[in-house]
């Protein structure tokens, strides 16, 4: 099953100097090695984001995120897991797990129910 | 239901339900057939005698129905493949696999709401229908019809497996299927009685599937205890009583002795978890002859344990409890002073005034009840605390033990 992982900050939380949260680096080279994680990026913050709608036939774009909510999303990935415990535990090895959120999202494949 | 049908359906229901899930992956056409199965022998046993292989004859009809079914619906290929290519259908009932933990484990996922695992628990594991578990716990069948849909969608979009947790997870997620249990037996203990005894008949099978997890008997073991006073805890006009106002002649002795020997089976085994300190002190309390003669110092000991493995100011108030009955009112109040982030918790007060009564501090026994009333959330409570303030006032020093509840009731 693929899951789509947003990494997010939490903007209520505040880790510890030394939490003893894994190294990004580490997590992206084991998950790589292992054929689970097939893609992921950071993504810039909203400032940079562009948002595009198109009424009556006409592209209209507006400078920000869609919604005007705090910055969340800091970073995604995508994930081949054997079910959601198997995402679960790839997660909590991610070091924004120890210092925000990580949401898990699976595909949903066109042509199932 | 025929006697003989039902005493199928009460383990049969959920071995089933859970062969079919595994079978199918589809949660829903899962329950459909084990009930077409259990439609089909209320029809066909009492003409024709119920089978000498019950649980390998249901099975078989619900696989049938599984087929049919699916091929009906002329979808999921791939489902159909699995079902049709599944070896023979089993002959014997002894050869059938137990899905059962795997269902437990499942309904009771820690990505699913406590609300969801609870129903999904009673649905599948216990066999309660829809309209018997919304009963329960006073909602609309609606609803509750929703909230199990939507459960299983969820448990097949997000991806749920359906198995036992491997041994990593083994701990935490046990105590998740073991909660959800003592949820529900809680709520039966308050509501409908038909919960605990759902909640027991679960957490024994769950001790015969995994005799090894002592918490698992502990629970078994409390549940048992508690359950085995039931009869005896509101008097006649529906008021609920403390332990020293229970007649103990209505408490079930039979459970009570199984539910101890349980515990104690439990105990053996050297790793004391929550759930066997708690099933342990309730043993305390059930297998003496009144307040006086229970063993308060072992009561008090097992509380300085159970705060060692599961911290709270709830269980530091119950230890004091039982300190000040081992040792008197003033070593009861210095541990009752000491205790942090109850101030708002009615019961810390009542507690502290008869400690103070009892030691005879008669105008700060006074204050404390007077917060306790304040802060006491129902009517029936306020009345309670009233009361005892009134017999206090009357009656003057007494040994009975204060308003604080016995763990757990």
């Amino acid at each position: 099953m693929k899951y789509l992982m947003l990494v997010c900050v939490d903007p209520d939380f505040t880790p510890g100097e030394d939490d003893g949260k894994p190294d990004v680096d580490d997590w992206a080279g084991e998950m790589d090695g292992k054929g689970i994680r097939l893609m992921g990026d950071r993504t810039r913050p909203s400032s940079a984001a562009t948002t595009v709608r198109v009424r009556n036939r006409e592209v209209l774009v507006t400078d920000g995120p869609f919604t005007e909510t705090k910055d969340v999303i800091a970073g995604f990935d995508v994930l081949e897991c054997d079910d959601l415990d198997q995402a679960i535990e790839v997660a909590s090895k991610h070091p924004m797990a120890w210092a925000g959120a990580i949401e898990l999202r699976p595909v949903w494949p066109w042509g199932d129910e | 239901m025929s006697s003989e049908i039902a005493a199928v359906y009460a383990d049969g229901w959920s071995r089933i339900v859970a062969t079919m899930i595994r079978l199918t992956g589809d949660w829903s056409l899962a329950e459909e057939c084990a009930q077409e199965a259990f439609a089909t022998a209320l029809r066909v046993w009492p003409a024709d005698g119920t089978p000498d292989q019950p649980l390998a004859w249901l099975t078989t009809v619900a696989r049938r129905a599984a087929i049919d079914r699916v091929r009906r619906a002329a979808v999921e290929r791939e489902k159909l493949r699995e079902v049709a290519m599944e070896p023979a259908p089993w002959t014997v009932d002894a050869e059938i696999p137990d899905d059962r933990l795997e269902l437990m484990f499942t309904c009771c996922h820690p990505a699913l709401n406590v609300e969801a695992q609870v129903a999904l628990t009673l649905r599948g594991v216990a066999g309660m229908s829809t309209a018997e578990i919304a009963r329960a716990f006073l909602v609309p069948e609606k609803t509750m019809g929703q909230r199990i849909f939507r459960a299983k969608q969820r448990i097949k979009q997000a991806g749920i497996p359906f198995r036992v947790p491997p041994g990593h997870l083994l701990p935490e997620r046990l105590s998740a299927v073991l909660h959800v249990l003592y949820l529900l037996f809680n709520e039966g203990y308050s509501g409908a009685g038909e919960l605990c005894r759902e909640a027991i008949r679960i957490g024994r099978t769950l001790t015969e599937l995994m005799p090894d997890e002592p918490e698992a008997l502990g629970l078994l073991a409390l549940m048992l205890v508690q359950d085995a006073r039931r009869a005896a805890r509101t008097s006649a006009d529906g008021t609920l009583l403390t332990l020293d106002e229970q007649d103990r002649a209505r408490w079930d002795r039979k459970q009570i002795d199984e539910g101890a020997e349980i515990c104690e089976r439990a105990l053996r085994r050297g790793k004391a978890g929550p759930f066997q300190l708690q099933a342990a002190i309730a043993v305390c309390h059930a297998t003496a002859n009144g307040t006086d003669a229970t063993d308060w110092p072992q009561i008090a000991g097992l509380y300085e344990h159970l705060r060692r493995v599961a911290p709270g100011p709830v269980v530091d108030l119950n230890r004091a409890v039982a300190v000040a009955m081992a040792a008197g009112p003033q070593a009861g109040l210095e541990l009752v002073d000491a205790i942090d982030g109850l101030d708002g918790y009615h019961l810390l007060h009542a507690t502290r005034a008869d400690l103070l009564r009892r030691a005879g501090r008669d105008d700060e026994a006074a204050g404390s009840w007077r917060r306790a009333l304040e802060l006491a959330p129902t009517e029936a409570e306020r009345r309670l605390l009233s009361h005892r303030l009134a017999a206090a006032q009357r009656t003057g020093p007494r040994t009975a033990p204060p308003a604080a509840p016995p763990p757990a009731e």
